[in-house]
């Protein structure tokens, strides 16, 4: 009984505000758009009972789908999304690899310190710390400032509105995802390795590249997964630091809700997001399995 | 001694505290506990022994209320047990990891069932305070359970199972955490207080000598079923089964066809060799293949042949296992057959005269060893 | 072997400067003169004076720090729950689903959250306000506290819960006795988290707030898509400063607390 209570009460909760309202998404999505409210068609009406709802399904289509895959505009945005989650993970584990590696091979005493010097922007607000590089990267910014101050530009060069500040914004905000895991391989890393390869005969870099490199895979791995699904979605940073031109899925929703208010196209959205988004996510689900089995 | 004289167990007039019925108990597929019956009586010391997964945890945690029979019943002084969950049950049980709760003080967790009990505060103290003398714990009663060592945790354990004066105290692995030295005074520290509190034990155990210091009587486990229960003494002396005879102490086991001789029958064992005589109570049909089971501190080893000896036969040393107090000789006859010999070393080394792959007499009586079916 | 190489000491001394320079040089600007952002005209604090006075941001703040409290507070209360469900209630009708609702909103893109919940509010009639708001982030941080608290009760030892049932405790006696208190570090993190998620979410909440209800990061959104303003300055120095004092206490006192406790298993070790 007691179990009963403690089962149902998040069971439910979860039912109510999280799978239902995914359903009524998907509903939706194959819904029509029309100038009602709620702005779409049909709508369930229980009173008719079985026949209502045999109508209700008969009236579900696919339109909405097939209007995505005729305006560019969408699949464009799709594709421009997982670009830019593609570059800007390998941008944020080029910078993030490095930094884990120092920290791994600080001194003993240095490490927590500087584990919470990585942790703690994760409890900074996320939109200030987007904000906060708009004022470095405008075009009369601290970074065309300095550049013009040193002497390398005349005019001062446009990096926000751009993709460049786009990427910028995802490496700077989502560093520690990358470095968190891929540190806590390399700080398992057994020194001993690397002096039986030296041993061996490799030079400094090739112990790295033959040593280091494979035994942190399953960081970078995971570094890399936990980047590229959120930033697929993202929509602070391209509607902050992008122009016009960035194009990614999550504004895109935003807009066609917000904006155009056609709820049937976004939740159509929604849907494709998701179906975009499985792979990656069944992939490091796959990957996360693995390791714990092979930890035992 | 007082284990001589104590033995309900072979009054037909005492009730028993514990009863196990029929009991079997399943796991999926996996049958921890096999049609299980056994009595145990009050003040007891009752050891649970055998190899890990032998089912001696499983019967532990079915009389805690932890798990419930698959079939048949438990009863505890009578009452059926079936339904009746752990806090309401009679019975307190000490952990293997003692399980002290590590954000209380080592007097709040001798306290801890007393509180659940509603008992007043005063008498609450009082059991507390008795409890810390009796465990010799009243220096540590502020301290936290991380703030002291191992064998302190191991009698906080003690005193807060012993707390609730329960009819029976379960003591799961109690001594396994401790290292071998500690290990012993505890040993004799447990039977000193099961004494004095006059509860009932039950203890599970791995380790075969822990189960003979402490026990009034061990109940050998075998997957899901007792093989043996007996006095140690019985068990080691007298055991009932190859299984048994093996897993306690050090034994040689000759295998052999039985022939009725005398008092006792004549075992032909290996061709060419002398039939071994044995005297039992237990009768064997002629030709019986039955096992002859001898302790090594019962077989004698000379280098002559001895003259007066029931049982004699010749081999050579193998390998000598020099344990201090006693020798271990490994004898190799001449079928093959290894067999030990243990003997006490009264003598300094260097007057001692066997040595590797020396020829040897191996003898014993004719009642030194147990004559087994099985 | 640990080697602190020029080539390591140099991308840490970039890597912290490339992660910290921005917040440095947003909380300087928060103290210029001039509303000119980019111009520095001397040391001024009046931008945080024109906040304290800026009724919007006040009332704002006040609904984030409302929302914010009580739904990290049910979060906990839930995500504990659940996190019991899943360590301890073994197999049930639905499991599978349960943990699958429990790890899918940790990786749910925040528009499609956002964007559901709001369709099953208007489908039920809801309006929004602080209460819609309430749900949604409850919904997801119970997510996060239940993933803390359950890798916590994975290590716990059950015999220390089976230890209380046979001193007498109920279930539910020996839950809030025992597991409870040991776990609390876990419960506590867990709510941290929920209050900071909850703090900083903007999508959710845009979708989930109504015309009676603005939150601080909506409030900010708002404004900082016009461009950069010395207010928004302020305030997010403001908000830095709290987190960077709170986040140094907390590692401290936990730090303290390992200090204390490897002492005093040391003295118990010299006292055996």
């Amino acid at each position: 009984m007691r179990r009963l209570v403690l089962i149902s009460v998040p069971y439910l909760w979860l039912l109510a505000l999280f799978l239902i309202p995914f359903l009524i998404v998907l509903k939706i999505s194959l819904s029509d758009t029309a100038l009602a409210i709620p702005p779409y068609l049909p709508t369930l009406d229980l009173s008719e009972g079985w026949v209502g709802i045999k109508a209700f399904f008969a009236e579900l289509d696919f339109e909405n789908f097939r209007f995505l895959t005729e305006d560019d505009l969408y699949w464009k945005a799709y594709l421009s999304s997982l670009q830019i989650a593609a570059i800007s993970t390998l941008l944020t584990l080029l910078v993030g690899y490095p930094i884990a590696y120092g920290m791994a091979m600080a001194p003993d005493q240095w490490r927590p310190t500087l584990m919470m010097l990585v942790i703690l922007p994760f409890w900074t607000s996320f939109l200030i710390r987007v904000y906060s590089w708009m004022g470095i990267l405008s075009s009369e910014g601290v970074l065309n400032q300095f550049l013009s101050w040193i002497g390398l530009i005349d005019q001062p060069l446009t990096i926000l509105n751009t993709n460049t500040a786009v990427y910028i914004g995802i490496v700077y905000t989502y560093l520690p995802f990358m470095i968190l895991p891929i540190y806590a391989t390399l700080e398992k890393l057994d020194g001993s390795l690397l002096e039986a390869a030296e041993d061996l005969g490799c030079s400094r870099l090739s112990a790295f590249w033959l040593v280091t490199i494979p035994l942190s895979k399953q960081g970078i791995i995971a570094g890399c997964f936990l980047v590229f699904i959120p930033v697929i979605g993202e929509f602070v940073i391209p509607s902050l630091l992008g122009g016009s031109g960035t194009l990614m899925i999550g504004k895109v929703l935003w807009e066609e809700f917000f904006n155009n208010r056609d709820w049937p196209v976004a939740s159509a959205v929604a849907v494709l997001l998701l179906l975009i988004l499985i792979i990656p996510i069944i992939l490091f689900q796959r990957n996360e399995q693995k390791q714990r089995e092979r930890e035992g | 001694m007082a284990q001589t004289v104590f033995a309900p167990w072979d009054d037909p007039n005492e009730k028993p505290l514990i009863q196990f019925r029929n009991v079997t108990k399943r796991f999926g597929d996996f049958t921890a506990i096999d049609n299980l019956s056994q009595d145990i009586y009050a003040r007891e010391f009752f050891a649970l022994l055998g190899p890990s997964g032998c089912g001696k945890t499983t019967m532990m945690r079915m009389l805690a209320g932890f798990e419930t029979p698959t079939e048949g019943q438990i009863l505890i002084a009578g009452q059926d047990m079936a339904g009746v969950s752990p806090n309401k049950r009679p019975v307190n049980m000490m952990f293997q990891s003692y399980a002290l709760f590590p954000h209380i003080s080592v007097w709040e967790n001798i306290a801890f069932g007393l509180k659940r009990e509603g008992m007043e505060k005063a008498k609450i103290d009082a059991r507390v305070t008795e409890m810390l003398r009796l465990t010799r714990l009243e220096r540590f009663a502020r301290r936290k359970p991380h703030q002291i060592s191992g064998g302190q945790r191991q009698r906080v354990a003690l005193a807060r199972s012993l707390a609730k004066a329960p009819k029976l105290l379960l003591l799961d692995e109690p001594l396994g955490a401790l290292d071998a030295k500690l290990r012993q005074d505890t040993q004799f520290e447990l039977m000193d207080i099961q004494e004095k509190t006059g509860t009932t034990f039950v203890i599970v155990t791995h380790d075969q000598e822990e189960a003979m210091t402490v026990a009034s009587r061990v109940a050998v486990m075998d997957e899901g079923q007792i093989m043996q229960v007996a006095t140690p003494a019985v068990i080691y002396e007298q055991p009932n089964s190859v299984y048994v005879a093996d897993f306690i102490g050090d034994v040689n086991i000759i295998e052999g066809a039985a022939t009725p001789q005398g008092d006792g029958y004549d075992i032909a064992w290996a061709e060419g060799q002398p039939v071994l005589h044995v005297k039992t109570g237990k009768s064997f049909a002629p030709g019986q293949k039955c096992f002859l089971a001898i302790r090594p501190e019962k077989v004698g080893i000379s280098a002559e042949e001895p003259t007066d000896a029931a049982n004699k036969v010749q081999g050579q040393i193998i390998d000598i296992a020099y344990l201090g107090n006693l020798s271990t000789y490994h004898v190799q006859l001449a079928d093959g057959t290894m067999m030990k010999a243990q003997i006490a070393n009264t003598r300094r080394l260097s007057r001692r005269s066997l040595t590797w792959e020396d020829h040897v007499w191996l003898s014993w009586t004719d009642t030194a060893p147990v004559l087994l079916e099985s | 072997m640990r080697r602190m190489t020029w080539f390591n000491a140099t991308s840490l001394t970039l890597g912290f400067a490339f992660l910290y320079l921005p917040m440095v040089i947003l909380v300087i600007y928060s103290f210029n003169e001039s509303k000119l952002v980019t111009v520095w005209a001397g040391f001024s604090t009046k931008w945080y004076g024109e906040l304290l006075r800026n009724e919007a941001f006040l009332d704002a703040a006040w609904v984030t720090v409302q929302v914010a409290v009580a739904s990290s507070t049910i979060a906990t209360v839930l995500g504990t729950m659940a996190a019991y469900v899943l360590v301890r209630a073994g197999r049930f009708h639905g499991r599978t689903l349960f943990s699958g609702m429990i790890y899918a909103p940790l990786v749910m893109p925040e528009v499609i959250t956002g964007l559901s919940l709001l369709l099953l509010f208007i489908g039920i009639g809801l309006d929004r306000g602080i209460l819609t708001i309430i749900l949604a982030h409850t919904t997801f941080s119970m997510c996060y506290v239940s993933v803390v608290v359950s890798s916590r009760l994975v290590g716990f030892d059950r015999s220390l819960e089976e230890a209380a049932l046979d001193l007498g405790c109920t279930p539910f006696e020996s839950f809030r006795l025992v597991t409870l208190p040991i776990i609390a570090p876990a419960v506590i993190s867990g709510w941290l988290l929920a209050f900071t998620l909850s703090l900083d979410d903007l999508v959710i909440a845009s979708f989930t707030a109504g015309p009676s209800a603005t939150t601080l990061p909506i409030k900010i959104f708002s404004a900082v898509r016009l461009g950069v303003s010395p207010e928004i300055n302020a305030l997010s120095t403001i908000m830095i400063a709290i987190v960077t004092v709170g986040v140094i206490t907390a590692s401290v006192i936990s730090k303290r607390a390992t200090l204390m406790q490897q002492r005093d298993e040391q003295a118990a070790a010299r006292t055996a």
